[in-house]
């Protein structure tokens, strides 16, 4: 067999792979260097230069030291906010949307396909036209400025994408087999808890692993819903950069971007080869 | 006791009637076999005995109690379907119980459930696996085995060989029927498959556009189909049928297959009284394959009927061999002996089983005589 290693074509693509994984991961690289290079460092060379010392002290001040908005405790606090908002939501978003799905793609009722077609038009509205309507609820029920409020956000918009995820891929379990267990006497939950569930390991970790990036990424909500001590670590991010306005703090500022860029960096990671392996799952056979 | 009767069922979706007024009523211990093609309305009249559809109109009594609003769990009925339907999380063993499970048996009773339906289907050495790990037949067994550990009134199969080989599909046809026979359970049973109904059913209700067309025992309604659909239908390859002239004779009636025509086909009929007032008159004239056979055939009969014909194809499947020959013009299928292989192109004398032979109203297209 002719060995294609070399080939002009293969070494062509290579060339073009590369260039492209290079233009993605040049910020990456910017953030990463910064993170260890001291504030004199930066200022008195450019943005982009290779660190002459090691500055691991930025990423302590920015996980506990560094001031934000008139306390000095860093990061942690704004990380521990992000962590109470992203994993209930994820988690309940994830089970209402695997209810949701299986109750639209399994058992047929009247106007099954309204309820599936109004919850997935929830992907399609822009995230500002629902900023008003938040507002409105979120005062009536006394949850403004508050990690609840956003939870609650968060899993009700995330039903949106859980549900679309978690119907399509339910679609392809054979309608027999909820047939014969309500001929077997079980019911709607213990159907999908004993039966349904046990077959969604692909697509629950693909829902799971969208809701969480998503929802720890998302900044809008939390920028807008919270102030202060209440903020997820998005949001918190940019009230580090203007509170150091006056003097520019820029390997502090890195170090504390990539800190909060982590859990979702590790998420993909162990995560990642299931999140690809879930979204082309099909039948259960 | 009948342990299934149907009254007046039908069902509707949106303009389209799928069962018009079916009315069945089954005994206790009997094998019935509903078959008819496919969008019959078989599976849908079974689904509603299950319960896992409501009918239009019409009544379904299960041992007596009227269960249209019952639910199919508590109707004393198991199913087993096409695709076995196993739950593929769970072993064989929490297959079989899972139904015992969610009316909350004792863990001991089922135990003594599992252990006997597992000894009678044999398979005990599959109770720790998983449905992915078995095969077509063994996956098939489960299923069964999961329907008789309830024990119930009635026992509803759709379609349950569909998916197997021919070869397996022929071994499980006769373990069903075994299973029946020890355990003389009352089965209802759907299949496409005429050869599985015949070999299969005491009974066979054959449907057709969503009504029952006949409803007898297998050898009435090989003998004697109801109409034209079920002459055709059963059987294979299934009852030769071609239009003919009934004529009036010294000694009853002659029925004439193409008429006028130089090979025109004449049979003498006796005891065919019920066809008296079609003499004279256009009849569709019906022959079974294997009432037509090699001249030297007698058909234990004193003057067998012999006729000669051409032949136009012989295809010899080692067990007989077939012969499409015509008969008055008329294109006709022959079941004769495999060693006897006929020329195509020539002329061959047959023999015909007069005694046998089904005539049917051109009109209603029902059975005459």
């Amino acid at each position: 067999m002719r060995d294609r290693s070399f080939a002009p074509s293969r070494i062509l693509i290579y060339l073009a792979v590369s260039l492209v994984a290079a233009a993605w991961l040049a910020p990456l690289v910017v953030v990463v260097l910064n993170s260890l290079r001291s504030n004199e460092e930066i200022a008195q060379a450019s943005m982009i230069g290779w660190p002459r010392q090691w500055a691991w002290s930025n990423y302590a001040a920015a996980w506990s030291g560094f001031c934000v908005a008139e306390t000095c405790a860093g990061i942690r606090p704004y990380m521990l906010n992000s962590a109470l908002v992203t994993i209930p939501a994820t988690i309940f978003s994830t089970m209402l949307g695997a209810i949701a799905g299986y109750a639209v793609s399994l058992w047929r009722f009247r106007g099954d396909n309204w309820i599936y077609g109004i919850v997935t038009l929830g992907l399609f509205l822009p995230q500002q036209m629902r900023l008003l309507p938040w507002t409105i609820v979120l005062r009536d029920i006394g949850l403004i400025n508050t990690l609840t409020g956003l939870v609650l956000i968060h899993t009700i918009q995330g039903l949106s994408f859980t549900t679309l995820f978690c119907r399509n891929y339910y679609v392809a379990i054979p309608h027999e087999l909820i047939r014969a267990a309500r001929i077997d006497g079980a019911g709607f939950f213990r159907i999908f808890w004993r039966i349904i569930l046990p077959l969604s390991g692909p697509i629950l970790i693909v829902t799971v692993i969208w809701q969480f990036t998503h929802i720890w990424n998302e900044f809008l909500y939390g920028v807008t819903f919270t102030t202060g001590q209440q903020q997820p670590v998005t949001a918190a991010l940019i009230a580090l950069s203007a509170a150091v306005a006056d003097i520019p703090q820029h390997g502090v500022q890195s170090a504390a971007v990539i800190i909060a860029a982590l859990p979702t960096l590790l998420i993909y990671l162990l995560g990642g080869k299931y999140f690809v392996r879930g979204l082309t799952a099909g039948a259960v056979k | 006791m009948a342990a299934l009767s149907i009254r007046a069922l039908s069902k509707r979706y949106a303009n389209l009637e799928v069962l018009k007024g079916i009315d069945l009523d089954i005994e206790s211990g009997e094998f019935t076999v509903l078959v008819g093609p496919s969008g019959c309305g078989k599976s849908t009249l079974l689904n509603m005995v299950a319960g896992l559809d409501r009918p239009s109109a019409g009544t379904i009594e299960i041992g007596g109690r009227i269960v249209n609003d019952v639910a199919p769990k508590d109707r004393d009925i198991a199913m087993v379907f096409q695709s076995y339907a196993l739950y593929p999380s769970m072993t064989v063993r929490q297959n079989i119980t899972f139904g015992m499970e969610c009316r909350h048996v004792p863990k001991a009773e089922q135990e003594k459930a599992v252990a006997n339906v597992a000894k009678l289907l044999q398979i005990e050495p599959l109770l720790g696996r998983k449905p992915a790990q078995l095969s077509g037949g063994q996956r098939q067994r489960v299923a069964m085995g999961r329907a008789l550990v309830r024990n119930p009134l009635l026992f509803l199969f759709d379609e349950p060989l569909s998916n197997l080989d021919a070869k397996l599909r022929v071994e499980m046809r006769m373990e069903i029927k075994r299973l029946h026979q020890r355990i003389g359970a009352t089965i209802v049973y759907v299949t496409h498959d005429q050869i599985e109904a015949m070999t299969m059913a005491t009974r066979i209700a054959v449907m057709h556009q969503g009504s029952v067309q006949q409803f007898a025992d297998p050898d009435t309604v090989y003998r004697y189909p109801a109409n034209l659909f079920v002459a055709r239908f059963m059987g294979s390859p299934p009852m030769n049928t071609m239009p003919a002239r009934l004529e009036a004779a010294s000694d009853g009636a002659v029925v004439v297959i193409g008429a006028g025509r130089p090979d025109e086909v004449r049979l003498r009929l006796r005891g065919y009284d019920a066809a008296a007032s079609f003499v004279g008159r256009e009849v569709v004239f019906g022959i079974r394959p294997e009432c037509i056979a090699e001249a030297s055939r007698t058909f234990s009969s004193d003057a067998p009927v012999r006729v000669d014909a051409p032949v136009e194809l012989v295809e010899p499947t080692g067990a007989e061999t077939m012969v499409l020959l015509r008969l008055g013009g008329e294109p006709a299928m022959a079941r004769i002996s495999p060693d006897i292989r006929p020329a195509p192109g020539t002329t061959a004398a047959f023999a015909l089983d007069t005694r046998r032979i089904c005539l049917f109203d051109p009109e209603t297209e029902r059975l005459i005589a």
